[in-house]
């Protein structure tokens, strides 16, 4: 063991040397998986954060001096998240962390930054139900995905609802809101059917024969997934080879993007649908130049950007941002700069950072072409605020968030005025 | 008394006990030196030092049944994760009120999905002591329960390493559903404090790293006294000759399905110190691959020595930290590599390096499965 | 011929534009307004009569219409993201190719272009084409509307194809239900839909279930039932066939470690893993397919099976050679080794291919899916379902009949017997260690078609191979067959009435106990092999 941590030092000493010449280096924690089940969807965030600083370090760097990543890899194994966020922050002294993808990894390194009081900003959409001082949430809550999602389909007359999705936390959450609200927009009990399978299901052929049938009463019938990663491409073929097409059973997704469809031939599934807050196919000047930078660093045309990349990347600008404006990476004085910061994103818009640590977006709703890319269909008029606690849950309805200065508190609850969890 | 002592102790283990101690005594009190000493110790590196010690004691429990035994269980991870689940309840219901929602029965997960009651399995895992007892018994009352039937139908070999397998399988499958009541897959997390020390102080953590030290310490003592006794003999002979040892007039189910609950104890015990120590307690525990990964930790670290089982997990799982932080494109070749040439070249692990080291007396001869 | 026919249309037609509006006007407001308006001109379009409608609708329902923003000339796009050219559809003028941004698409949603394909149908109805006429027959089924009626009795009295017949017959009937024709002609047209498949009875007729004459209603309701009836028969089919192809697909996975694990004893945890090489073989054919030869793109399949089993036996019999020769006797220390190979193969293929899943096609002749009475069976699943039998009963009888086999069941019997009888035991060990790879090998390339191309992708099949082997009876290719087979059409049964989770978890439970009754598997080998 002492062996261990004289190497590490010995690394420390090693990788501090390399920049000393522009000044002490600002380090930037990336701690996304690269090996085991997470890897598949978190190496792509891992390069973007990398890409994004490198072109830090091109405009000058930031506050003078320049940015160095540091790369681990917690291997999809939730408990080294933890440990090896506690090395980054305490080991390799990071001014900020970008990084995790489950929930269950954020729920994991949690306690892990509130104690040594540092800075994650998390790039994934979620659940919701959660807001703490030291996490910038820029995925999208429920309310930024799923409910318009939903609405879109009640206005394309939808009247029967298959909510299908993997059985864990954010489709648990998300089915929940979905199936109160659906309620309350006046669709009946009995035409809303959940089911849930296990990560990595492959065999669909019973639920997709299911979804045909619920399908085929006269009525128009819709699945909202939130089927997570693996399992989807075995779900989709199988939507495929039993025929079921986008006009007769719209399939709409929240956890399928770019990335997702890459591995799959979507010639058949032209039609179906995710909501996202970002694609690849947005036809913008930042969103052009986003892509170009992205292929020439990746080296090759062929690889895609997707919701969480643009999720880092307005990340990465406003902590930027917000350490170019507090003058200093002191974690305290960033999380209140933060607050309020807003840049522009992928789509065309400003977004920007609310007193939730959550920030404002467009929802989109896009159909997947035939060649692995969505086309818009559909989009909020203006930007959507994150809305941490669903307003359709009862015991999350009176709770709020505001992190600026009287109240600084994640989960204040205003039917009692005080806020939960505090000693 | 003294000679019952040097058979209990013998050099291997007394060495590894010294530096047990030393490291346990040493580590506390070099988080106390100021950071400019090329000694200080950070204090985050404490409850890291701990989870591998927790390691190490599911290293040992694995070796007390594979390595004298013969009984390779391939789901032991289960057992470790009913230990972490029981202190982990325990440890959610400590959250009480100061939850996000401030519900004082409930933990956070319960209240996110609508549940208006406590479930009758989590009654009594308020009390510290209870669950402490759980931590135990459930693994142990699992390993009795499951070894009685697959003992007393000889199953064994291959047949026992599978169906092992898939009872952990079956239950990350079980544990995964919401429905459960255990949190799913977000698992228990997000845990205050244990009997009223907050688990952030440094001092607590400390006085965990410490208890680990000792139970560890207290685990391999009592396999090594297990091993000593006559029962040990017996055991040793199911291994080599179960058929034998049976026509012998031994009853081999029953010092197997003692073995193996023992066993089971002490992989949930391990569980039960990991979880405060480590913060959060997920299904993905129970992967069959985690349960494989303890068998490699015995077989890397010399099967059959105990020391060489801790020893064995400390180099794996240390190696596995330090290679995932300092080359996370290449550590999986590395390990890999590891494994295999450990095999090829070390048959009797890294202690039968040593061993081989130490004299020049052939290796003791290989143990068949 | 076409081209006259067309001439003719629009001579006799020409009259009737002058008081409608101009399909060149109709199509110079589609960029205009909502999908509602969108809609409304659709049908505006197609009511023209105008030759070209078919083919600006087609235009349309691909999504490949935009409007030129320099000039507001709606065009036809078509090409990839970089390399995209124009056409102007209405006159047929080509526009050459077309800068970024310089187009804005016209958008088209789910049920807009469900309203297109009803559109198009009517124009299509009389398509020389059988398949398009069959496909706008079933587009009018699907969205009866009492404007059809017409077009459809008319295509019904000069159609000449049965298959279409009925489709034709089926869409009249539905549309004329939802009219107020006499109560004889309505009750014949619940007669004609009720022999059609369960699901489209259900579609067609549920609308009807609250008619306000009771005689329709009962007649509708009657047909309902029936058809549910049918469909609870048949459902249990459909659950056998499920089972089977997941059966089929547990085989392929197993059987590879059948021979590793079951004949030769080694606790082979890279076997995932060599599944996962067989299906990234698959993938590089197929690039080296799409590259040197797209249109063969339908062989790229069985090139790749014979390439998959030599390429992976290749890894196998290096790996037998490399590692596991030196290990025989320790079981258990293969059981290591193997899993360092398997991490190893796992970050190999992550290096070389990337993390991601590798999209990998389904040849057309795998494709699609066919009515079996009440049940989809899908081309795919056939198969499958197929390679895997002709892979079991092919090992089968390579084992059983041929010199090599012979050899292999020497060996693995009682090894110094077969060297003194001159078997090369080394020799032999490797062929069948490579062998149990090959056929992981083919697996994959089974398994490529159905889920992720990922370096995942051995992970999610390992444990069911193990036990799969196990609970068939350690050495036994019977067993591991009849075990496949039973254990997939258990799950496919458990699964609607427990859950997939509930299911699986039932099924392991059934296996522990089943092991404890019957500690050797279904087929436990006899004789001395047996007391390892």
């Amino acid at each position: 063991m002492k062996k261990l941590l004289l190497s590490t030092a010995l690394c420390a000493s090693f990788a501090t040397g390399a920049f000393a010449q522009e000044g002490e280096p600002i380090r930037v924690g990336i701690l996304h998986s690269l090996s085991g089940t997470m890897a598949i969807s978190e190496t792509t965030l891992r390069d973007a954060m990398l890409m994004l600083i490198e072109q830090q370090n091109e405009a000058g760097g930031l506050l003078g001096r320049p940015l160095e990543a540091v790369v681990v890899d917690p291997a999809s194994d939730w408990p080294r998240f933890a440990e090896l966020a506690r090395e980054l922050i305490a080991g390799d002294g990071v001014a900020a962390v970008f990084g995790c993808w489950t929930s269950v990894s954020r729920k994991s390194v949690l306690p892990v930054f509130e104690e040594l009081n540092s800075i994650l900003f998390y790039p994934v959409q979620y659940e919701g139900q959660e807001s703490q001082r030291n996490v910038f949430y820029t995925g999208a809550a429920p309310n930024q995905q799923a409910i318009p999602a939903v609405d879109y389909l009640l206005a394309e007359g939808v009247e029967r609802f298959y909510l299908a999705g993997t059985d864990y936390v954010y489709p648990r959450t998300t089915n929940q809101i979905l199936e109160a609200y659906l309620l309350a927009q006046g669709v009946a009990q009995e035409d809303i059917i959940v089911n849930y399978t296990p990560f990595g299901h492959s065999d669909w052929q019973t639920i997709v024969a299911e979804i045909a049938a619920f399908g085929s009463t006269g009525r128009q019938a819709a699945v909202v997934s939130t089927i997570n990663g693996d399992a989807n491409v075995p779900f989709y073929n199988e939507l495929a080879a039993q025929g079921i097409s986008a006009e007769d059973i719209p399939v709409i997704a929240f956890s399928v993007g770019e990335e997702e469809l890459a591995g799959i031939d979507t010639a058949p599934l032209v039609g179906h649908l995710a909501a996202w807050n970002y694609f690849m196919s947005v036809d913008t000047p930042e969103n052009d130049a986003f892509i170009d930078a992205w292929h020439t660093y990746i080296g090759s045309d062929e690889r895609v950007t997707n919701d969480p990349m643009e999720a880092h990347y307005i990340g990465f600008n406003m902590w930027v941002d917000a350490v170019e404006a507090a003058g200093t990476t002191d974690a305290d004085a960033v999380i209140d700069a933060l607050v309020g910061v807003a840049v522009p994103n992928l789509t065309g818009g400003l977004s920007s950072m609310g007193a939730n640590h959550h920030i404002t977006k467009p929802v989109l709703i896009g159909e997947i072409q035939d060649d692995g890319q969505f086309e818009v269909v559909w989009e909020t008029s203006g930007l959507v605020l994150g809305d941490e606690w669903s307003d359709f849950l009862p015991e999350s309805a009176p709770l709020i968030s505001d992190w600026r200065a009287p109240l600084s508190c994640g989960n204040f609850n205003v039917e009692t005025g005080t806020c939960g969890g505090s000693e | 008394m003294k000679a019952s002592m040097t058979r209990l102790i013998d050099l291997r283990l007394g060495l590894f006990l010294a530096a047990l101690f030393a490291v346990t005594v040493l580590a506390p009190l070099a988080t106390t030196l100021s950071s400019s000493s090329p000694f200080n110790l950070p204090s985050y590196l404490i409850p890291l030092m701990g989870k591998y010690l927790c390691y190490a004691l599911l290293a040992v429990a694995l070796d007390l049944c594979w390595g004298y035994a013969g009984i390779l269980s391939l789901g032991h991870g289960a057992f470790f994760a009913l230990g972490g689940y029981a202190m982990g309840m325990h440890l959610m219901r400590e959250i009480g009120a100061r939850g996000v929602y401030a519900n004082p029965e409930l933990p956070d997960f319960m209240v996110f999905l609508s549940y208006d009651h406590l479930p009758w399995f989590w009654w009594g895992f308020g009390n510290f002591g209870f669950a402490a007892v759980m931590a135990l018994a459930v693994p142990g009352l699992l390993a009795f329960v499951f070894g009685w039937f697959a003992f007393r139908s000889r199953v064994s070999g291959v047949y026992l390493s599978i169906i092992t397998q898939a009872l952990t399988f079956a239950l990350l499958l079980a544990f995964f559903r919401n429905e459960m009541g255990f949190g799913g897959n977000n698992g228990l997390t997000d845990f205050r404090d244990v009997l009223g020390f907050s688990l952030s102080a440094p001092s607590t953590r400390i006085a965990l790293f410490v208890l680990t030290a000792i139970c560890l310490a207290a685990c391999i003592l009592i396999a090594r006294a297990i091993t000593i006794s006559k029962a040990g003999k017996v055991l040793v002979a199911v291994r080599d000759a179960e058929s034998r040892t049976r026509f012998l007039g031994y009853r081999v189910e029953s010092y197997s399905v003692f073995v193996f609950t023992i066993s089971a104890m002490m992989a949930g015990l391990a569980g039960a110190l990991y979880v405060p120590q480590v913060g959060i307690i997920n299904p993905s525990e129970f992967a069959p691959a985690n349960s494989i990964e303890i068998v490699v930790w015995v077989a890397l670290g010399g099967r059959g020595t105990l020391v060489g089982a801790a020893i064995g997990a400390l180099v794996v799982v240390a190696l596995k930290s330090w290679l995932t932080a300092t080359f996370p494109d290449l550590w999986l070749f590395a390990l890999g590599g590891l494994f295999i040439l450990v095999t090829l070249a070390l048959p009797n692990g890294l202690l039968g390096l040593l061993d081989r080291f130490r004299r020049a007396k052939p290796a003791p001869k290989e143990v068949p499965a | 011929m076409l081209l006259r026919l067309m001439t003719l249309c629009l001579a006799l037609l020409l009259p009737s534009l002058a008081s409608a509006q101009t399909l060149d006007e109709l199509v110079g407001q589609l960029p205009d307004g909502n999908y509602n308006d969108r809609a409304a001109l659709v049908t505006r379009i197609a009511a023209t009569g105008d030759p070209r409608a078919a083919s600006v609708l087609d235009a349309l329902l691909e999504g490949e219409l935009e409007q030129r923003t320099a000039d507001g000339r709606i065009v036809r796009v078509t090409g990839s993201r970089n390399n995209e050219t124009a056409v102007d559809v209405l006159t047929g003028e080509e526009l050459g190719t077309v800068a970024r941004r310089s187009t804005e698409s016209i958008r088209v949603n789910n049920s807009l272009r469900r309203q297109i394909r009803t559109a198009l149908g009517v124009l299509t109805l009389r398509d020389p084409d059988p398949a398009r006429r069959l496909a706008a027959a079933e587009a009018a089924l699907r969205s009866p509307d009492a404007d059809q009626l017409d077009p459809l009795t008319e295509a019904l009295e000069a159609e000449q194809n049965s298959t279409i017949r009925t489709a034709l017959e089926r869409a009249r009937a539905a549309t004329l239900l939802g009219t107020d024709a006499p109560i004889d002609a309505r009750l014949a047209a619940i007669i004609t839909l009720a022999d059609a498949p369960a699901m489209t009875v259900q579609s067609a007729l549920n609308a009807h279930r609250a008619d306000a004459d009771p005689q329709i209603a009962a007649a509708v309701a009657a047909a309902i039932a029936a058809a549910e009836r049918r469909q609870a028969v048949w459902s249990q089919a459909q659950n056998l066939w499920f089972g089977l192809s997941l059966g089929s697909v547990l085989l392929l996975a197993a059987i590879g470690l059948a021979i590793t694990f079951g004949v030769m004893g080694v606790i082979n945890l890279a076997h995932g893993e060599l599944v996962m090489l067989g299906a990234y073989t698959t993938y590089a054919v197929q690039q080296v397919f799409r590259a040197y030869a797209p249109d063969m793109l339908g062989w790229s399949l069985a090139v790749a099976v014979p390439v998959a089993f030599l390429l992976v036996g290749a890894v196998g019999v290096a790996i037998e050679r490399g590692i596991v020769r030196h290990l025989y006797g320790r079981p258990l220390e293969t059981l290591l080794a193997t899993w360092g190979v398997s991490l190893i193969l796992q970050q190999l293929v992550r290096t070389l291919f990337g993390p991601t899943n590798r999209e990998v096609g389904t040849p057309d002749w795998m494709s699609g899916a066919f009515q079996l009475g009440e049940m989809t069976v899908t081309w795919s699943r056939v198969s499958i379902v197929v390679f895997a039998l002709f892979v079991f009963f092919g090992l089968l009888l390579l084992m059983r009949y041929s010199a090599f086999g012979l050899q292999m069941r020497a060996v693995t019997q009682n090894r110094p017997m077969a060297a003194n009888l001159g078997i090369r035991t080394g020799y032999v060990d490797a062929l069948t260690f490579g062998l149990g790879a090959g056929i992981a090998g083919l697996a994959g390339v089974a398994l490529s078609q159905i889920d992720n191309v990922s370096p995942n992708l051995g992970q999610s099949y390992i444990i069911d191979s193990f036990l799969v082997v196990v609970f068939g009876g350690v050495g036994n290719l019977w067993g591991t067959f009849a075990a496949a087979l039973s254990l997939g059409i258990a799950n496919k049964f458990l699964e609607p009435w427990a859950g997939a989770v509930l299911g699986k978890i039932l099924i392991l439970i059934f296996i522990i106990l089943f092991i404890q009754k019957r500690p050797r598997g279904l087929f436990p080998q006899r004789g001395r092999a047996a007391e390892g």
